[in-house]
Order: structure tokens, then C-alpha cells, then sequence
């Protein structure tokens, strides 16, 4: 017999669990499928709005997205389901995150050494905001070559950060094999192991390291690995020992500020009500009068089917193949809804690896009920929304904008969802 | 020697070579080993022109075996001297020369008689015999003939030539293009270059100057490059250039070489090169070495074609694609119209008896293979031109890094490396990697899809300089399946603190967007969205599309911006959220950057903070 739920959300990652939370708000019977590991542990854990506009800096996304094109997701959504999303996203994180108290943007420092404008950021960034002047110490560890703080230091100085800030490398209290990741020091340092000279333990030997090189400095900050499962902790106890404020700052993947905010999403999923389902890819589905009916996944050549009466499509864009492509065109590999793309592959791309890509652009287009449209612009199917990477019409990394478009679409796809189920 | 003038820097020496690339590098060598002063001049990065990009086929000559039996017979003798002096550039893999069933049975029979004509060891296969080779293999393939095709790998061939050249007390100088060449009396004495970033080893921002070279005979080994240095000197040299597209895959769908058995024609040959294969290739006729359409529908030929002998190529994952630039020359008057027919012989043209212009020898035409014999026999000329009598040794004495590599030791436990990262770092050092890989600091792993250490890759940037394209292709760090998402920026970090920020940025941003370009023509399905994870790693939360140390942004004014909810543990935010030419906690003022116009359309005027 088949699993049957009010909505079923397609995709874990932030859009899905956005449209989740969305929709149980309204008091539905809510489910979300999801195959992979989400694309959140890749995230820095910044949770961006509206960074650039027209490739100027904007300080305040609220002020700037009323001129966005018609077509970008925020047009879609509007203001008012903007501010909806980044509610349901404050109260399912909690005391984790920082930023709600304005509407302006944040510049985190982050490990290429510069700033990134941020509308929320995990608590652990917070001591390194730019805006703030005090004289700041960065901490690298050799070995752990994706952050370079002397490096990292300089660069921001060139950025005419307002503050001073002196960059060290030092040794990590432990010995790891070589191509450790930021997983392992995380670890170190969640259990306090005991430290290379076998006296003390790496929390302590790292304190007397770092006090070494203080120098007056107001703040310090490490690479975003202060534990994995106790980060609070850690943080708390280098800050009390070293007598300064600590802060974390965001890292490439795996990153540890991703997978916190994972963990902390799904707690919240949890206490919504939600019901998680993952493992299986949607091999196919059924329709009937235009609405899908029942949705099947595939488990080792089984199908399992989910029966709903309204489906978010959630699943992501390239990185998370929510969009596909091959040497013929780019495609929507869940219910085949249409992706407008140049017919020639040569401009999918541009010749300057940060030029204006229409490839970074690829995704569904939907009407101002999230609903996917066909070539005519006639919606796909009448029980079908989509939101997040999935979409279309906007460049999540030029205008660091990836996370606000799935918080906002999310919520606004979840809540017709759950409208209308 | 060379002495400062105001217009620049003048030097002199016996012989300049024009021309990094293998013959250049090869020349160079085999003139400082005969201890013939030399200066190698390259206006990019060592192998810039054609030599890297080609697709890493050693011939073992059987191409060449039944139209062209002198290039054949030449091949498999530079082959096994190449196997025996540069070992830790060759890999012995061994090929196939594969039959379809729309292909000639004549053809075959010809390939078969003229490989055992040429001495080329060729071993007849029946389709279950090829296919255990090479298990991808297609199941229409008639039958095959194994023959000893290898890959090699040009850029540490050449690199290892130009080490070797300075070693014997040669001059290189990469980032330096030739400018004019010095005529007096209607003969060459020498070349001007432009050291794009100051002689030596190349520094990202550093200024560049002139200098004048003047030396007793030049050198022009810059294949397909060859009539524009010829133009200089008013000499008319019809090299003919000839386009051909190179598809790199992810991984190795097989580890031998596949050729089609053919008479000619595009798209019939798969090279294991690395952790890769290349596919290759096309042949068309271009005006411009420099300036030709790329096209799509080279690449997708590659594959349609390929997929043909090894099917699991039409959806394996493709990341990149490159064109290489074929130097072909044929004397004036022969007027071959297809460039497939045209010779893969070299010429040398000395210029004295050709034209009239004394000091000067061209060498065009010829391939990669037999780049050692080329340098040898217009090393010869050149020094039948200076009166000197030493002998050619290139064929016995091993390259740097290929010295005793027969003894291959188990570095992994010494330099604490795990096995496969131990195994590849001493493939691609040779008898170099104790000397690199001793090093008494950690050494982590900076390129994961190459498996490169941080020890190799400041070895590397000790020769290159601030040029991460050049320490690229000495290490192939950046060259895997991300195409450098996950490592350039690390790459770059090694160049610190030995060159100061502003040029470690420069340098990234060259690598990049020179792994980006290359990628343009791979993107579709598993490498499209690499380049869109990619293109958020870097753009996203790096922010180098936007980054505000460019002196392209404008500078921002930070205390528009949230400077948290309660700065600082005591909460007192007053003297810690900044405002414009707002007072440090320190003290101090701002030195930079309070005050410059920020973007004031979009920040509330006039507030100070959220408290």
C-alpha cells in the first residue's frame, strides 16, 4: 500500500526543508523524500540574501530587490513571503544564528581572505563581523593548507578592513597523517584528545599557543573547525582561556558551520512533525487530469510509491542535479518540466571564469504561485510547485543570493502547498 | 654577461634558441652538453605552444608504418631511447591498432607487413585477445595488432631539457617573447626580448624590461610560430599551420593506446595519459596559430567516433578540451592541398644558403617523438656553423629525475605518505623525490585529484616563480576532476610568504581562469556541474568574482554594514562598531578605506550600527 501524505517536499536541502516546515505550519500531513546527502554541507553555513545587485554591494537587500528583474525568484515570491521564509528560518535554527535584529547585510571574513555580505551567520562568525573594529588575530594550522592566516590577514588588509588584523600559522597540538581534513581537528578538539607531547591536552596546548602570539589582539579567529559535535563548547573554553572573544571563520567543504545547520534543520523538521524518508532517488511517477498522483522511488530495482495531493520539487540545480544536462541540452530529470537553454552548448558558458554565465542562470521558471511552466507557459502539472536551486533566473553566486532564494521560495511553495492540500 | 644600458639590458652569449617547446628545449640541451653556450628564450611558459598541447602519444611508429616508413623507422628508435633517458616521462603502455568491421582487410594485411618492414614489434590479436587487454573494448572490433605505443608526458620532458640546459650552465627565460632580431649586415646577431615580468623566474606584477641578446648564431625552433620570428628578419617561411582538438576524460576507460586501423582520418586514437584519457584528433588547416574557431562540433566528433571502438566513452565524463596548433611545413611548391597528406618530416632551413641571411637556422615540421634526433642533427649544423667538435650524448646521458629510476624505493613510510600519494609523487619525480620530498615540515596534501603534496609543489614554484601554470604542469596539481575548484586557491597559498599578497592573488586568478577556459568546451552533465559547484566555491562564500581588494571595486564602506547585534562580550558596541572615519578601539584612526565612496544608494544614510 502506498505511503499517502497531505504534500510530499522532494529534496533535503535548505528549499526542502523550508517548503516542509512551510507547509506543516498549515497543519498538513507533510513528507520529504530525499536521495543524496544535501549540498549544505558544501555551504559555508552563511546564510545569504542579497550580497551584490547589478554587481554593486548592496547593504541593504530589502532596499535593492524591489528592482530585480522580472523572473528572478524574489520578484516571484515578493517581499512578504521573503520575511515569512527568514521568520521560519529564525525560529528553526534559534540561538545558533545571528543578523535578525536588522535588515543590513554582514561582511564575514572568510578563508580566500575576503569578505562576503551575509544576512544571517552562525553564531560562531560572530566576533569576526568586518564592521567591527577591534584588532583581530587569524590562527591557520600548517597542514591544513585551505587556510592560510598570514595570507588570509594580508588580503583583508588590502580590503581596508577597518580593523587591524596580524595572520599566524602554527602547529595543531596533534599530529595528523597529512591530508587530514578539517573533520579531524574538529574531533581533536571535541574530545580534548590528548596533545602530541602526551601531557597535556589539545585544547590547553593550543590556548598557550595562541596566547604567544596574541599581541594585544581583541578577537581571534580559527578556521571554521572549533568541534563538530560540541562547537559551543569548544568556542567557550579557548574564549574563557585566552580571555578574548573567539570566532570561526567559513570554510570550503566539508564544512563543519554546513553540517551544523543540517543537523539543526532536521531537529526542527522533527519537531514539526515532519516525516523524513531518504535513501531512494524518484525513479517515476504517476498523473491523472494533469496533477501527479503518486510518486515512486527506487529501492534497488523495488519502486515505493508516496501518494500526495500537492509536490514540492526541491532538488536542487547542477550541483545537486536537480538540473541535468548532456551533450544535447539541459533537463528537469524528475518530471521533465522545461528548462529554456541556448540550443548551442558554446553559450552556455562565458569566456571569463566570473563572467556572467547563462549556465549559473539554468533552472525551471515558474508563475507567482511557484507553479513550473512549460514552453507555453502553461503550468506543468496543477499540483506541482518548485523552489530553491532548481529554479531559474538568478545567479546564486554572483549575487550571493543561494540560500534567501531557498528560504523564500521554500516558503512560499510550502505554504501553497499546504494551502491548497 | 650583461650590462645595464638605458634602454634596457644587453647581453651575450654563443647560440639563442627561440622556442620552449620540446625541439627548443631539446636543441638547448644538447648545445650546453656539448658545452656550447646557449640561451633559451620562450615567450610563455615552457611547452606554451604546440608541445603542450598535444595528445602524449609516444609512437612506436606503426602510424606511420604504411605511409611514411623513414618517420616510422625513426619513431621506434627515439621510442626506445626516450623509454631508456627520460623513464619518469614515459609510460610503456602499449598499443592497439583495432579493426571494425567496416574497415579494410588490405589496410590491416599493409599495417601488419610495414610495422615488421620498420623493426616495430607487432603481435597480431583476435577480438577475445584484445578485449582481454582491454576489457571496454568494443565487441565489434575484428581483430588487432599490438604494438609498443606508449604516452608521454611533454611537459616534465621539457621541463627535465630546460633543468638539464641549466645544469651544463644554459640560460632559460620563459615570459619573454622575442620582439625583434638583431640584422647587422644583412646577417642575425642576436634577439630582443621582452622580459614580461623582469629576467629570471617569472613574478606576477613585477615590471617588465627589454633586453638585447647578442649571440655568434640564433636558433628558430618555434614550429608553427616559426614565420612570424622568419618575418622579422624579412624571411618568408610557409609553415602551415593545422588545428587538431584534444578531449580529456575523467578517468582511464583504457590503458593502452587505441588507434582505429584506417588509412587516415579524424577521431581515431584514445591516449592514457595520468589519470585521464585524451581523444584525438582532427586536422584542419588554419591561418592563424593563434587565432582559430573552436568548435563543437570537434568535440562532440571525438566522442561519437570513439564511442565506436570503446562505447563506454559516450557517456564517461569529459573535462576538458584543447586544441594544439600542428607545425607542418612543406618546401614551396608542392602544393599539397589536405594537411593529413602533408609530411610529418622536419626541414631545417638555414637561412644562409635558403636566403642569403647568415647566423640563422629554422626547424620546422617533425613531432614530439623524435624531438631528441631533430635537436641532435640541427645541434649538429649549428655547430658546424661555430667550429665546435664536441659530440652528441643526448641519446645516452638520462634526463634529470630519470638517473637510476630502476631502483624505485618505497618512499611511502619515509616521507609519510600514504601509498597511492607516495606511489604517483615519485612516478612523476623520478630520482628527484627524495631530494623534494625530505623535507622536515608537514606536507600535506594540497591537489586530492592528482594527489599533490605541498613538498612537490613549492619544488616546483623554486623553479617557476609566481607562474602557478608553470608549477601546474610540472606537478599536474589542478588538473584532476574539479579542473582546480578545490586546490588553485591552496596552490596559490604555497606561493606565500615568499611573495607578498597582491602577487599570490594575480597568480590565482591567472591559474583559474586558464582552468576555466579549457573547460568551456566540456561542460555538460558531471563536469557542467562542477563548474557550477565550482563557480559557488569561489564566487560565493570566497567572493573572488567581487572581492573588494581589486582596485577594479570600489571601496566599501563597512559601517554601513551590521556590525552585530552586541559587538564585543561586555556588549558596550559603542566604541567597536565602526562608522565612516569612525575611532578604533585602539585609538587609531582607519589608515584606508573609512571615507571612499561606498555604495550610498543602498546603505541607510547616517545610521551608526543596530543597537
Amino acid at each position: 500500500m502506498a505511503i499517502s501524505d497531505d504534500v510530499l517536499v522532494i529534496g533535503g536541502g535548505l528549499a526542502g526543508v523550508s517548503s516542509a516546515l512551510a507547509a506543516a505550519q498549515e497543519g498538513v500531513r507533510v513528507r520529504l523524500i530525499s536521495h543524496k546527502k544535501s549540498t549544505l554541507r558544501n555551504a559555508s553555513g552563511l546564510i545569504d540574501l542579497l550580497g551584490y545587485a547589478d554587481g554593486e554591494l548592496v547593504a541593504d537587500p530589502f532596499e535593492a530587490i524591489p528592482v530585480l528583474p522580472e523572473g528572478h525568484p524574489y520578484e516571484r515570491v515578493g517581499i512578504e513571503a521573503i520575511r515569512g521564509g527568514f521568520s521560519l528560518f529564525d525560529e528553526a535554527v534559534g540561538a545558533s544564528y545571528l543578523g535578525a535584529h536588522t535588515d543590513r547585510n554582514a561582511l564575514v571574513p572568510t578563508y580566500g581572505g575576503t569578505v562576503k555580505p551575509t544576512a544571517r551567520y552562525p553564531v560562531s562568525t560572530a566576533a569576526g563581523l568586518a564592521s567591527d573594529s577591534r584588532s583581530t588575530l587569524l590562527v591557520g594550522f600548517e597542514g591544513l593548507s585551505a587556510f592560510d592566516a598570514p595570507l588570509a590577514a594580508e588580503h583583508l588588509q588590502a580590503a581596508d578592513v577597518p580593523f587591524d588584523v596580524h595572520g599566524v600559522s602554527i602547529a595543531f597540538p596533534k599530529r595528523f597523517r597529512s591530508d587530514a581534513t578539517a573533520m579531524r581537528f574538529a574531533r581533536a578538539l571535541d574530545r580534548d584528545e590528548p596533545a602530541e607531547n602526551g601531557e597535556s591536552h589539545t585544547r590547553d596546548v593550543l590556548v598557550e599557543t595562541v596566547k604567544a602570539h596574541l599581541d594585544g589582539a581583541e578577537r581571534v579567529g580559527f578556521p571554521a573547525l572549533l568541534g563538530e559535535d560540541t562547537p559551543e563548547e569548544v568556542r567557550g573554553s579557548l574564549e574563557s582561556a585566552l580571555g578574548v572573544d573567539v570566532f570561526e571563520v567559513p570554510m570550503g567543504p566539508p564544512s563543519l558551520p554546513g553540517l551544523r545547520l543540517e543537523d539543526r534543520l532536521y531537529e526542527a523538521l522533527d519537531e514539526a512533525g515532519v516525516r523524513v524518508t531518504t535513501g531512494n532517488p524518484v525513479a517515476e511517477f504517476d498523473t491523472e487530469n494533469g496533477r501527479i498522483t503518486t510518486v515512486y522511488t527506487d529501492r534497488g530495482g523495488q519502486r515505493v510509491p508516496f501518494e500526495a495531493s500537492e509536490v514540492v520539487l526541491a532538488t536542487g540545480g547542477l550541483v545537486g542535479k536537480g538540473i541535468g544536462s548532456n551533450r544535447k541540452g539541459v533537463y528537469e530529470p524528475v518530471f521533465d518540466c522545461y528548462v529554456s537553454h541556448p540550443e548551442e552548448r558554446s553559450e552556455w558558458s562565458r569566456e571569463g571564469a566570473f563572467d556572467d554565465h547563462p549556465f549559473a542562470r539554468f533552472g525551471v521558471s515558474v508563475d507567482r504561485d511557484m507553479q513550473p511552466l512549460d514552453a507555453e507557459e502553461s503550468a506543468e502539472y496543477g499540483n506541482l510547485r518548485a523552489a530553491g536551486s532548481v529554479l531559474g533566473g538568478y545567479d546564486l553566486a554572483n549575487e550571493k543570493s543561494g540560500s534567501g532564494v531557498s528560504i523564500a521560495t521554500g516558503y512560499a511553495a510550502g505554504r501553497a502547498a499546504g494551502e491548497h492540500a | 654577461m650583461s650590462v645595464h644600458t638605458s634602454s634596457g639590458t644587453e647581453s651575450d652569449t654563443e647560440v639563442v634558441v627561440i622556442g620552449g617547446g620540446s625541439t627548443g628545449c631539446g636543441i638547448a640541451r644538447d648545445l650546453a652538453m656539448r658545452g656550447v653556450e646557449v640561451t633559451l628564450v620562450e615567450k610563455g611558459n615552457l611547452t606554451h605552444g604546440t608541445t603542450g598541447r598535444m595528445h602524449g602519444l609516444l609512437h612506436s611508429g606503426a602510424r606511420y608504418a604504411v605511409s611514411d616508413q623513414e618517420s616510422a623507422r625513426e619513431c621506434i628508435t627515439e621510442t626506445r631511447v626516450l623509454e631508456d633517458i627520460a623513464s619518469h616521462c614515459v609510460e610503456e603502455t602499449g598499443g592497439l591498432f583495432v579493426q571494425l568491421e567496416e574497415d579494410d582487410d588490405a589496410y590491416y594485411e599493409e599495417k601488419l607487413q610495414g610495422c615488421r618492414d620498420c623493426d616495430i614489434p607487432a603481435e597480431e590479436l583476435t577480438a577475445e585477445q584484445a578485449r582481454e587487454v582491454e576489457p571496454y573494448l568494443t565487441n565489434e572490433a575484428q581483430r588487432a595488432i599490438r604494438v609498443p605505443d606508449g604516452a608521454i608526458d611533454p611537459f616534465r620532458l621539457c621541463v627535465a631539457n630546460a633543468a638539464d640546459t641549466e645544469r651544463h650552465g644554459g640560460r632559460i627565460e620563459t615570459h619573454a617573447p622575442v620582439t625583434d632580431l638583431l640584422v647587422e649586415d644583412g646577417e642575425v646577431v642576436g634577439v630582443e626580448i621582452q622580459h614580461e615580468s623582469g629576467p629570471g623566474k617569472r613574478v606576477h606584477g613585477k615590471e617588465g624590461e627589454t633586453e638585447e641578446i647578442r649571440a655568434e648564431y640564433v636558433v628558430n625552433a618555434t614550429g608553427a610560430w616559426a614565420g612570424r620570428i622568419g618575418e622579422m628578419a624579412g624571411l618568408d617561411i610557409e609553415v602551415r599551420p593545422s588545428k587538431g582538438v584534444m578531449v580529456v576524460m575523467n578517468v582511464r576507460q583504457v590503458d593502452t593506446v587505441i588507434n582505429r586501423c584506417k588509412p587516415k582520418g579524424d577521431a581515431d586514437i584514445v591516449v592514457p595519459h595520468e589519470t585521464t584519457c585524451i581523444l584525438g584528433t582532427t586536422d584542419e588547416e588554419v591561418s592563424d596559430p593563434e587565432e582559430y574557431p573552436e568548435e563543437q562540433w570537434e568535440v562532440d566528433l571525438m566522442i561519437d567516433e570513439l564511442s565506436k571502438l570503446v562505447p563506454l566513452l559516450e557517456d564517461a565524463r569529459t573535462i576538458r578540451s584543447y586544441w594544439g596548433v600542428r607545425p607542418l611545413y612543406e618546401p614551396p611548391d608542392t602544393g599539397t592541398t589536405d594537411p593529413t597528406d602533408i609530411s610529418r618530416q622536419f626541414f631545417l632551413l638555414d637561412h644562409a644558403d635558403r636566403d642569403g641571411v647568415a647566423g640563422m637556422t629554422s626547424i620546422v615540421g617533425g613531432k614530439l617523438t623524435t624531438y631528441r634526433l631533430m635537436a641532435e642533427e640541427i645541434s649538429n649544423h649549428v655547430c658546424e656553423q661555430l667550429g665546435v667538435e664536441g659530440e652528441c650524448t643526448t641519446a645516452e646521458e638520462p634526463l634529470p629525475g630519470s638517473e637510476d629510476f630502476s631502483v624505485l624505493r618505497d618512499y611511502m613510510e619515509e616521507f609519510g605518505l600514504r601509498s597511492p600519494i607516495g606511489k604517483r609523487s615519485v612516478q612523476r619525480l623520478g630520482s628527484k623525490a627524495e631530494e623534494v620530498l625530505k623535507t622536515g615540515e608537514r606536507n600535506p596534501v594540497v591537489c586530492t585529484c592528482e594527489a599533490v603534496t605541498s613538498a612537490e609543489l613549492r619544488d616546483a614554484i623554486s623553479h617557476a616563480g609566481t607562474d602557478l601554470n608553470a608549477t601546474r604542469i610540472r606537478t599536474r596539481a589542478s588538473m584532476g576532476n574539479c579542473q582546480g575548484g578545490f586546490c588553485c586557491h591552496r596552490m596559490a597559498a604555497e606561493l606565500s610568504p615568499a611573495y607578498d599578497e597582491r602577487v599570490v592573488r594575480d597568480s590565482l586568478d591567472e591559474l583559474y581562469q586558464e582552468r576555466f577556459k579549457g573547460q568551456r568546451h566540456a561542460l555538460w552533465g558531471e563536469q557542467l556541474s562542477q563548474a557550477m559547484l565550482n563557480h559557488a566555491l569561489h564566487a560565493t562564500t570566497m567572493n573572488r568574482d567581487r572581492d573588494p581588494a581589486r582596485k577594479e571595486e570600489p571601496g566599501i564602506e563597512y559601517g554601513a554594514f551590521d556590525a552585530g547585534p552586541s559587538p564585543g562580550v561586555s556588549g558596550d558596541g559603542s566604541t567597536r562598531a565602526t562608522a565612516d572615519g569612525g575611532v578604533r578601539s585602539d585609538g587609531g584612526t582607519p589608515d584606508s578605506g573609512a571615507g571612499r565612496s561606498g555604495k550610498s544608494a543602498k546603505k541607510r544614510e547616517g545610521e551608526h550600527g543596530d543597537q
